[in-house]
């Protein structure tokens, strides 16, 4: 079933106005090149609110941040911790844990801006075919560089991980960068709509990981309002979340969306004219259901 | 088949790769013989110090492409330091000037404006024009000129007749007042003639070196490699090293001293004390060859005469007074271990140690110092203390027996001083005071008596307070950078040049700090681009031809001085009195009556040839029509064959052309290496032994003089000692090594080399930048506890290489009120946390 | 209902398989990547107080704190496509060398210890070591006046040492031949910065790289001398000669001497010494 609007999110426009219809997007992009441009302000115009990249940080020289799944490639490398990075990382856990664990990736990944524009354009210019992968594969290659780690004794995965070379290299500015941006963005364009950020990138898989106990929860509040249009499926980057909430009043599932890979992004909210979803928080699920696993819906 | 340098240097790394692997690659060869064979080859001393190291210069389509080492030099056999490994590369800076640069706004002279292009003429129209003007106001000691140790021979000949005849003024002098000036008064005073008695041979023949304020490990790098041989291979021989911080020198040192400044004087009483104590003297040398003097004290520090420190003086000049040999015994013994130790801070057992070598009647002792002893308040006095103690011993004149000045420029004796650019000095040891001296000269030069002022001219730093004071009004600067050299910049070198009476004209091929601050610069020819002549620090004269042509516009110092001429006629600078003399010069230019005077001119045009058949340029006898070199040269050389002094003959031009320098005296074409002393020195007759023919009895001065402090110590505010200097890295100002991008990779900006204590004391760390500030102004730098310089803690040492960091502005413009010469080694500053 | 949750659950195997093999190729080529990156290139030259390689790759997060806080703009990340772990602070010596801040402050920004932050003295770093490669072309070797690498040397006279020898060549200068000290060097590369070679003559190696080993079966035995500060067994006894009168022989220095020296060159009886100058000259 088609809803009459040529693109998703359209009734919404008409309906609610180009700010909410936005709101959320506008406000992840914000964070998103905001957190690269205080990065950048140090080396650009020489004040130095946050030195290092996202690996690890540090803010207004007290505040340290370390990425955790870095720290653990390094533990299972067998490095000995050293406190300043445990510090950064329960930080950052704590954190995640509050606002949910892949809210690293709608929210600060600059790849997602990457992706999302892939994905984007992909639709609008109807590309159809290429791979298929399983959302799965994702958790292997997450395995793997664990396992990689602790085999060869070093971070392999980080020899490659295009996530962290991307965002390192946008702060410290390595032209060569752009070519891993390029590949990624060809790779979801036309190889596999969603294909990085949805199937394979390890780190959000191990942020999806992270996220399984986190409070902040997008919730199909008022679903019964929902008129079916389908457009929060066709803008959602993990689209296998939202059935179960949104449909799930049936079996007495939802309406919080518990699946750890709903990024928080928010987008649904934007495109519904019916304002069906809003943010909440997991303790807001009235016939709260525990995850068991990864069981989602596979799309 | 053509190889580009790229190609070359490739196909060069191939065949090294090739020949490392052992295959040969056809055709790597050939290419390079083919490279190598375009490339003329000739001789030429290097550039740079004093040492007088010759290189062979490679010239390729009117390019100086490569230089190598000359392996048939005696001085340096092959080998250079690292500044002469880039001699090829100091040409070709990328900020060469080309043209004629005035200071004009709306399209004229202004000294306020900006430097804009003019041509030759119009320049030296301005120049005319301004020189004119002054000497109409205030007379000829209105003009002037400061010159260098680095002009070529004929360059300084042809300045002084410009200046001390055609100008009337003696307001003439060279750099190496900077340098050399308390060397030469002290020869003077001694013996009564000039420069060293020994050679470079000494190096070899000394059992034992004392070096006294000479860092020759980094300041005469070949020679330095000279020194340390005879250290390696001779059984027994050693190495004692006096300075007020220890250097590389003190790598090779047996015996290192580090003394608080000054107190150098005290040091060497000792040891003339310690001899006669021990009475180790040489009885016999002493009566025959000595005669025991005294000079005035307390004689203040050539400041202006207006400091408190000049009126308190009691004493004036340096008169000597005959004192008897007890006289003298007493006069030192004042000079004990215990109070020399306890003065000087150098522990008695080196004290004594060092003593023990100079009264040991079986080592001969070569005694070596530069601007450690020159620059220094009692400069004078510290060169004849040092002799009094060789002559105590009789250690003097012969192989390995020597105490021995060593110059800083490459021409510091062949041209400042054997010329005689100096503000009271005339060719061959002549002065301008000395009416005989004068009448001799006038007679060389065909000049009416009394054609040369009788009155010392400004000297280099009087020459500065005077365009301040607005007394030097027309003012040329050849061939130096005084703006970054001369002492107390901001006080005494700035504001003369900017002052609106004064006209400055500054001859340079760079860019330098001193053209900055001048009105009108004159594109200038350097080194090759010129036939020239230096003088090394072992009174040997080298030769070289004109390479290749100067880029764009510019001329030698040579053609500049030369043309300037042709701007005056005689009315418009002597008095009719004086031409009445000399009628037939009536309506005549200074070029006629200096330069066109049938000696100078004596030569006509020819092509200038090597031995192999190659031909080069010379751009001075293109344009003047004869062969002017060599009629300088040659009129030049009557001053030291027949003047009043004797013991100063050169040799045949074209002698030159052909070998590796010849030491003068030169007579009968034989070089000579230690002076005074029969059998070597052609003028001591046979039976005589030793005769230090330039006093008349035949007798060199002892000279006792005392110890006297400072002109400026440290106090609680200025609580260092600043002592400048070089690095090897660097010659002088750096305008010259600074371009060669290795040299400045090398050794980027100064830095203060600081002890660490003292720089912990000041919330300092290694490479910090600090504040370093005197009375006089302040620079900043970054701090060095580390390296080649290691400070003791109350002195800091500032290299005075950088145009970016000048050291001139803290320095005092105290100097040796008998030499003239300014102490750079010593004044008081305090350092702070930039 | 049955059948299709047969199918699926095949399926789903053979998804899994295909996906586990798929990771494992990735893996494999991967570990072997790790594995050759640990070979770092001789011209990259880690930070001080970076472990052996395989330490460092273990525990730097590539966050680059340390690039941020030096501030000679000494180190730099390594980027994609360079022949080592990629996103690691390194430094090429012949560009900017390291001028060894006494605070040391690249050590201090680390986070994980990778710089290891016991490094409280900057001469204890071993970043790397000094080799004078080209003997060929060091100008000192030909008996010039160079020496640039020594002069520049934060730890002069003791990570570069001058060792004099005779230039036979030229029969009277000295060949002042530098040399480098494993004990002191630390591996800033300000020598290899400063060489004035078109192409440097000495460079910085990994350590690794640069040094041998002396065989564990042998000891250098003055070095076991100085160590113990003394002579490791029974001191040797004094030894006398048969000898002419007037000769004296010195078994450990100069051997045979000829002429008995006094300290002071001359008697204590001034006499001695006026009566002998005279007779002398």
């Amino acid at each position: 079933m088609m809803s009459v609007s040529t693109y998703p999110g359209r009734t919404a426009l008409l309906e609610k106005g180009w700010f909410s219809a936005y709101k959320w997007l506008l406000l992840r992009r914000i964070t998103q090149i905001g957190i690269l441009a205080i990065f950048l302000l140090g080396p650009w115009v020489g004040i130095w609110i946050v030195k290092g990249n996202l690996a690890s940080s540090l803010t207004l020289d007290v505040l340290p941040l370390t990425d955790p799944y870095l720290l653990l490639q390094s533990f299972l490398a067998g490095h000995v911790l050293e406190s300043t990075a445990v510090i950064g990382a329960i930080i950052v856990i704590a954190f995640y844990l509050l606002v949910g664990g892949r809210a690293y990736c709608s929210w600060v990944c600059p790849i997602n801006i990457v992706t999302d524009t892939a994905g984007f354009l992909r639709d609008r210019l109807h590309l159809k075919g290429g791979t298929h992968f399983s959302r799965q594969v994702r958790y292997w290659i997450l395995g793997m560089s664990l396992v990689l780690s602790v085999v060869t004794g070093t971070m392999a995965w980080e020899l490659i991980n295009p996530v962290s070379l991307v965002q390192r290299g946008i702060i410290f500015g390595m032209a060569s960068t752009w070519f891993i941006v390029a590949a990624i963005f060809m790779f979801d364009l036309f190889i596999s709509r969603q294909g990085w950020c949805g199937h394979l990138c390890p780190v959000g898989a191990f942020y999806s990981i992270l996220g399984i106990p986190s409070s902040v929860r997008v919730s199909a509040v008022n679903r019964s309002n929902c008129d079916d249009c389908m457009d929060c499926f066709m803008v959602c980057p993990e689209k296998q979340v939202i059935r179960p909430a949104l449909k799930g009043e049936a079996d007495n599932i939802g309406p919080v969306i518990m699946s750890p890979n709903c990024t928080n992004c928010g987008r649904c909210i934007d495109v519904c004219a019916k304002e069906v979803f809003k943010f909440s928080l997991r303790f807001k699920n009235s016939n709260h259901v525990p995850m068991v696993g990864n069981k989602e819906v596979r799309s | 088949m053509k190889l580009s340098r790229r190609n070359f240097i490739k196909s060069n790394a191939i065949a090294a790769t090739a020949a490392a692997a052992g295959v040969t690659i056809p055709g790597i060869k050939t290419a390079i013989a083919k490279t190598n064979s375009k490339i003329r080859w000739d001789k030429a001393p290097c550039r740079f110090c004093g040492t007088g190291c010759s290189v062979l210069v490679g010239t390729k389509d009117g390019r100086v492409v490569a230089t190598q080492g000359d392996p048939d030099a005696p001085v340096n056999r092959g080998l250079n330091c690292i500044k002469g490994y880039f001699l090829s590369k100091i040409m070709y800076g990328k900020d060469r000037l080309t043209k004629p640069l005035l200071r004009m706004s709306n399209g004229k002279y202004d000294k306020n404006g900006s430097f804009t292009e003019i041509s030759w003429d119009q320049a030296f129209d301005v120049m005319a024009e301004k020189w004119k003007e002054a000497l109409k106001k205030k007379g000829p000691t209105s003009v002037g000129m400061f010159g260098s140790g680095q002009w070529t021979v004929w360059e300084g000949y042809a300045a002084s007749k410009l200046f001390k005849a055609g100008f009337r003024s003696n307001n003439l002098d060279p750099n190496a007042r900077h340098c050399m000036a308390s060397a030469v008064g002290a020869f003077m005073r001694g013996f009564g003639s000039d420069e060293p008695m020994g050679c470079y041979d000494d190096l070899e023949h000394a059992d034992a070196f004392v070096l006294w304020g000479a860092n020759m490990a980094e300041m005469h790098p070949i020679l330095w490699s000279r020194l340390s041989d005879t250290r390696l291979t001779k059984e027994g021989s050693e190495v004692h090293v006096l300075s007020t911080f220890e250097h590389r020198c003190f790598d090779l040192a047996d015996n290192g001293m580090i003394f608080v400044p000054q107190t150098d004087l005290a040091i060497l009483n000792y040891i003339a004390n310690y001899i006669i104590q021990n009475k180790a003297y040489n009885q016999k040398f002493i009566d025959k060859n000595v005669n025991f003097t005294k000079t005035v004290t307390d004689i203040g520090y050539g400041l202006r005469p207006e400091h408190p420190l000049e009126k308190k003086k009691t004493g004036t000049g340096g008169k000597l007074t005959k004192i008897s040999f007890d006289e003298y015994a007493m006069s030192v013994s004042k000079y004990t271990l215990e109070y020399t130790a306890e003065l000087s801070g150098v522990p008695k057992e080196n004290l004594l140690r060092l003593a023990k070598l100079y009264a040991d009647p079986d080592k001969k002792i070569s005694s070596y110092w530069t601007m450690g002893f020159n620059q220094h308040t009692r400069g004078v006095w510290a060169n004849g203390l040092l002799y009094n103690v060789h002559l105590l011993m009789g250690k003097i004149s012969e192989p390995g027996n020597s105490p021995f000045s060593l110059t800083g420029q490459p021409s510091a004796c062949g041209t400042a001083r054997e010329v005689g650019t100096f503000a009271h000095r005339l060719p061959a040891d002549l002065v301008v005071k000395n009416k005989a001296h004068r009448d001799f000269s006038e007679k060389v030069w065909q000049l009416p008596e009394g054609t040369i002022p009788a009155k010392p001219g400004y000297h280099a730093v009087l020459q500065n307070r005077m365009l301040k004071d607005g007394k030097l009004n027309a003012y040329w600067v050849m061939c130096n950078n005084n703006m970054q050299a001369a002492p107390n910049m901001n006080e005494e070198g700035l504001p003369g040049y900017r002052n609106p009476e004064n006209f400055i004209v500054v001859s340079d091929p760079y860019p330098t700090v001193t053209a900055q601050a001048a009105d009108l610069i004159l594109p200038t020819a350097m080194w090759t681009e010129k036939e020239g002549a230096y003088g090394n620090a072992e009174r040997r004269t080298q030769f070289w031809r004109e390479q290749v042509s100067a880029p764009g516009e510019s001329k030698s110092d040579l053609w500049q001085l030369v043309e300037f001429s042709k701007r005056f006629k005689v009315e418009e600078v002597w008095p009719a009195e004086l031409i009445a003399k000399k009628p037939e010069y009536k309506g005549k230019t200074l070029f006629d009556i200096l330069y066109r005077n049938g000696e100078v001119d004596k030569y006509p045009k020819q092509t200038v040839t090597d031995s192999d058949g190659n031909t080069y340029g010379n751009h001075e006898m293109e344009d003047f029509g004869f062969y002017l070199q060599k009629g300088l040269y040659e009129e030049y050389r009557i001053f030291g064959i027949k003047g009043p002094k004797k013991g100063h003959d050169l040799g045949e031009f074209d002698t030159y052309h052909k070998v590796r320098g010849l030491r003068w005296p030169v007579v009968n074409g034989k070089e000579t290496l230690w002076r005074y002393r029969e059998g070597y020195d052609p003028f001591v007759k046979k039976g005589e032994g030793v005769q230090f023919y330039g006093k008349p009895d035949g007798k060199a001065n002892i000279i006792f003089a005392p110890f006297e402090p400072a002109a400026e110590s440290p106090d609680g505010v200025y609580d260092l000692w600043l002592s400048t200097g070089r690095v090897l890295e660097h010659w002088h100002s750096g305008s010259m090594t600074r371009r060669v991008p290795e040299l400045y990779r090398a050794f980027p900006d100064a830095v203060m080399f600081m002890h660490p204590n003292d720089a912990k004391k000041r919330g300092l760390r290694r490479g910090m930048t600090a504040k370093v500030s005197s009375r006089r102004g302040d620079i900043t730098l970054r701090v060095e506890t580390r390296g080649r310089n290691r400070t003791p803690e109350g002195l800091v040492f500032i290299p005075w290489f950088d145009a970016g960091r000048l050291v001139n502005k803290l320095t005092l413009d105290a100097t040796d009120p008998l030499s003239k010469e300014t102490d750079y080694k010593k004044c008081a500053v305090k350092v702070e946390k930039a | 209902m049955i059948q299709g949750k047969r199918s699926s659950r095949r399926q789903f195997l053979a998804d899994s398989a295909r996906t586990a093999s798929g990771v494992a190729l990735l893996a494999l080529g991967l570990g072997f990547y790790a594995k050759q990156v640990q070979s770092l290139p001789a011209t990259a030259i880690r930070p001080p107080g970076a472990g052996g390689e395989k330490d460092f790759l273990s525990s730097c997060v590539r966050c680059g704190l340390c690039v941020r806080d030096c501030p000679y703009d000494t180190l730099k990340l390594s980027q994609p496509g360079d022949a080592f772990a990629v996103g690691t602070p390194y430094f090429e010596a012949r560009t900017i060398p390291c001028e060894m801040c006494e605070d040391i402050p690249c050590v201090k920004a680390c986070p994980t210890n990778a710089l290891d932050k016991s490094l409280d003295n900057i001469d204890d770093a071993r970043m790397g070591l000094a080799v004078l490669l080209d003997q060929e072309n060091c100008l000192n070797f030909q008996g010039l006046r160079c020496d640039v690498c020594y002069r520049v040397c934060p730890l002069i006279d003791k990570a570069i040492s001058l060792d004099l020898q005779h230039n036979r060549r030229s029969g009277k200068h000295t060949l002042f031949i530098p040399v480098v000290h494993s004990d002191f060097c630390t591996g800033c590369g300000k020598c290899e910065q400063a060489c004035v070679l078109e192409e440097a003559a000495i460079k910085v190696l990994p350590t690794h790289l640069a040094k041998g080993q002396l065989g564990k079966h042998y000891r250098l035995g003055w070095e076991e001398k100085r160590k113990a500060g003394g002579s490791l067994v029974t001191p040797d006894e004094q030894h006398k000669y048969n000898l002419p009168e007037g000769m004296d022989y010195d078994y450990e220095g100069q051997g045979l001497i000829k002429e008995k020296k006094d300290n002071v060159p001359f008697s204590s009886n001034p006499l001695d010494s006026l009566n002998r100058n005279a007779e002398q000259r």
